[in-house]
């Protein structure tokens, strides 16, 4: 399966071993992420204004892409987006809603557009996790070459994968879909209170006390509930909880650190795959010994 | 003493020009709390959610000097549990905006220290500049 | 004698209407007009940036760019020039910095209020992907940016146009001297060139061509080129 796929400016530098070990364990399921051509930033955060039309251009620039792709033969008839960072999901699947609620957009929209062809609506922005459950769980079992029997996961879903309502990809309060993921991986996910709770998100620029205190009781709480480490989806939440630990250790120096994962290096890791695939120098908290320790790596 | 609530025409168009932008019918609101109770950052600011959704109906502009819009990370936590369905998010970007549009920023790009701008990702730059800065 | 009325056009430059040659240049518009310009005027060939200017033509409702000395006037059009851009311009030793995107972040952080609107492509007079380059510094990409903006004369349309107030040309710049400083493939070629001059090796042959007559130089560069293809 070919699929049209939008990575996000952080996972072409912080993030990179977030976006080198998707493509490769997508690869090993034969899913195949093709590139868009000449992709901009989505703006990471969606415009909530009501007459705030201007910063739907740059999300829906990337829609006319994918319609450029299907034309051009560079996927096959396939005009679902495929997205790895929980915010480009979610600011580049709202615009497509707004358009959906408020045709005379669209118009205003194309419009504006240059040389590029016009947007017709009908892309349709998803995240690699729902493509991994339509693929089917048993799938991602038959792949697994190394066992994470002794793993304890907290699968942290924040904010963006689930809110609100219409774009979340499963249920808001009790979502389940990473704790398949993981326990077809063969790791074991825990229950926690914390697992959809916001990170902070940007205010991590401004207000970095609140973001290390969001992040101090979300990292504890796993700790509390008996996870080993934490796996997500964004590259912002990525950066709060596992770079801030930082400040978080400053503050309680009690503290003990926690690896904080994306959830497609744990694939690589259970897929065998090379060590440079896993990435595992990209995360801040290196999470090297204690997956040797578990006898994993 | 109680207060006194004076539905001026200052008052009654504020509710209008947030109302406009943010589309949402904040007089909806019966101030049930739910919103403030699930804020994760609820204790870090100076009015409540639910209170910011007062303040905003019965026209008070005050409302514009709280810290409460600025903190708001647009988690959309009250968003999904409203029983009124309100989306408290974007009254905040309402009231963002309506600083933003004056040029007047919220955080000004040339004060960040270089450690923190080559520390933070791309993603942390371009979400915190869009609400910002104008 | 006065060229007949035929042949000329009307253009309003800021705001006043003057009969001009329908020929014209905007800038030999200006002159003719009476305009003694002693800024926003430069090679008059179209290279050095100097005389960016916004129009507006009968009938559009585009507000253009262009470089006075490239763009010829239409009837009924109506301009500016721009012979200065105020622009944000940060000081760094090349010497200091890595070809990363942290440079990037550091010295130009507003690049990062990008809205991807392209309205710094729609102005510019070299037909530069501006927003292209700015999106491809956002992830990091310098060679891409320094690839795409090679053709920039720093004019300051795109800045001058931008609703995020980025200042483009300069982050331009600060990508093609991280590229050539850094990333640049090195070539080898270039370094012997650079000691057979300095050995002498080119000096007679030089010498011979400097005091050749017009004709016999002019032969033998055709001759060259006639060769090379």
């Amino acid at each position: 399966m070919k699929i049209p796929y939008y990575p996000g400016c952080t996972l072409k530098s912080t993030a990179k071993h977030f976006e080198n070990s998707a493509i490769e364990s997508a690869k090993a399921l034969g899913i195949e992420f093709v590139e868009l051509p000449k992709w901009n930033c989505c703006g990471v955060v969606t415009p909530l204004a009501e007459d705030d039309i201007m910063h739907h251009v740059a999300p829906v620039r990337n829609l006319i892409r994918v319609l450029e792709m299907n034309k051009s033969g560079a996927v096959n008839d396939e005009k679902r987006l495929l997205t790895l960072c929980s915010m480009c999901f979610n600011t580049l699947k709202r615009s497509t809603l707004r358009i959906k609620e408020k045709v005379d957009d669209l118009d205003v929209l194309n419009d504006f557009m240059y040389k590029e062809e016009d947007y017709d609506g009908s892309v349709e922005v998803v995240h690699f996790l729902e493509i991994l459950r339509e693929n089917g769980f048993d799938e991602i079992k038959k792949q697994v070459k190394k066992s994470l029997e002794n793993l304890k996961i907290a699968p942290y879903y924040g904010c963006m994968l689930l809110r609100p309502k219409d774009i979340g990809i499963d249920d808001a309060e009790r979502p389940t879909i990473f704790n398949d993921l993981l326990t077809s991986l063969s790791a074991e996910p825990i229950e926690w209170r914390a697992k959809n709770k916001c990170c902070g998100s940007f205010l991590t620029l401004d207000n970095k006390e609140i973001v290390s205190r969001l992040g101090y009781d979300i990292l504890t709480n796993a700790q509390k509930s008996g996870a080993d480490l934490i796996v997500t989806s964004c590259p912002l939440c990525a950066f709060n909880l596992d770079n801030r630990q930082k400040i978080i250790k400053q503050k309680h120096p009690e503290f003990e650190e926690i690896p904080v994962l994306y959830f497609t290096q744990l694939m690589a890791i259970a897929f065998d795959l090379d060590k440079e695939v896993m990435g595992l120098d990209g995360n801040y908290i290196n999470p090297v010994p204690l997956l040797e320790s578990k006898g994993i790596l | 003493m109680p207060k006194t609530i004076v539905l001026d025409k200052k008052s009654v168009d504020f509710l209008k020009k947030i109302t406009d932008l943010s589309g949402e019918t904040i007089t909806l609101c019966d101030q049930c709390g739910t919103c403030s109770g699930g804020c994760p950052v609820v204790e870090d600011m100076d009015i409540t959610p639910s209170q910011l959704m007062r303040m905003v109906l019965i026209g008070d502009q005050t409302v514009m000097q709280t810290k409460t819009m600025w903190l708001c990370a647009t988690c959309n936590t009250c968003t999904v549990r409203c029983p009124r369905m309100l989306d408290v998010s974007k009254v905040a970007e309402a009231l963002r905006q309506v600083t933003l549009r004056q040029s007047i920023n919220k955080v000004k790009i040339d004060e960040i220290s270089k450690e923190d701008l080559s520390e933070l990702p791309q993603i942390a730059l371009v979400a915190a500049f869009r609400k910002l800065t104008s | 004698m006065m060229k007949s009325k035929e042949n000329m056009v009307t253009v309003y430059i800021m705001g006043d209407a003057y009969n001009v040659p329908e020929s014209s240049t905007i800038i030999t518009a200006m002159e003719y007009s009476g305009f003694q310009l002693t800024t926003g005027v430069g090679c008059r060939e179209g290279f050095c940036g100097a005389c960016a200017t916004i129009y507006r033509e009968k009938g559009d409702y585009k507000l253009k760019g262009g470089l006075a000395c490239q763009t010829v006037v239409t009837d009924g059009m109506t301009l500016a020039q721009i012979p200065f851009m105020p622009a944000e311009k940060p000081i760094y030793d090349l010497k200091e910095l890595k070809p990363d995107i942290n440079t990037i972040k550091e010295l130009f952080p507003t690049i990062f209020r990008c809205v991807s609107c392209n309205t710094c492509t729609k102005a510019c007079p070299q037909d530069i992907d501006v927003m292209d380059y700015i999106q491809a510094l956002k992830k990091g990409n310098i060679a891409e940016a320094a690839d795409i903006s090679f053709d920039c004369i720093r004019c300051g349309l795109c800045a001058l146009r931008c609703p995020a107030e980025i200042v483009q040309y300069n982050a331009a710049t600060l990508a093609r001297r991280l590229y050539g400083s850094y990333l640049a493939k090195k070539s080898p070629e270039v370094d012997e060139s650079i000691e057979d001059i300095k050995a002498g090796k080119y000096d007679k042959e030089l010498e011979e061509l400097t005091k050749m007559d017009r004709k016999t130089l002019s032969e033998k560069y055709y001759a060259r080129e006639t060769k090379l293809r």
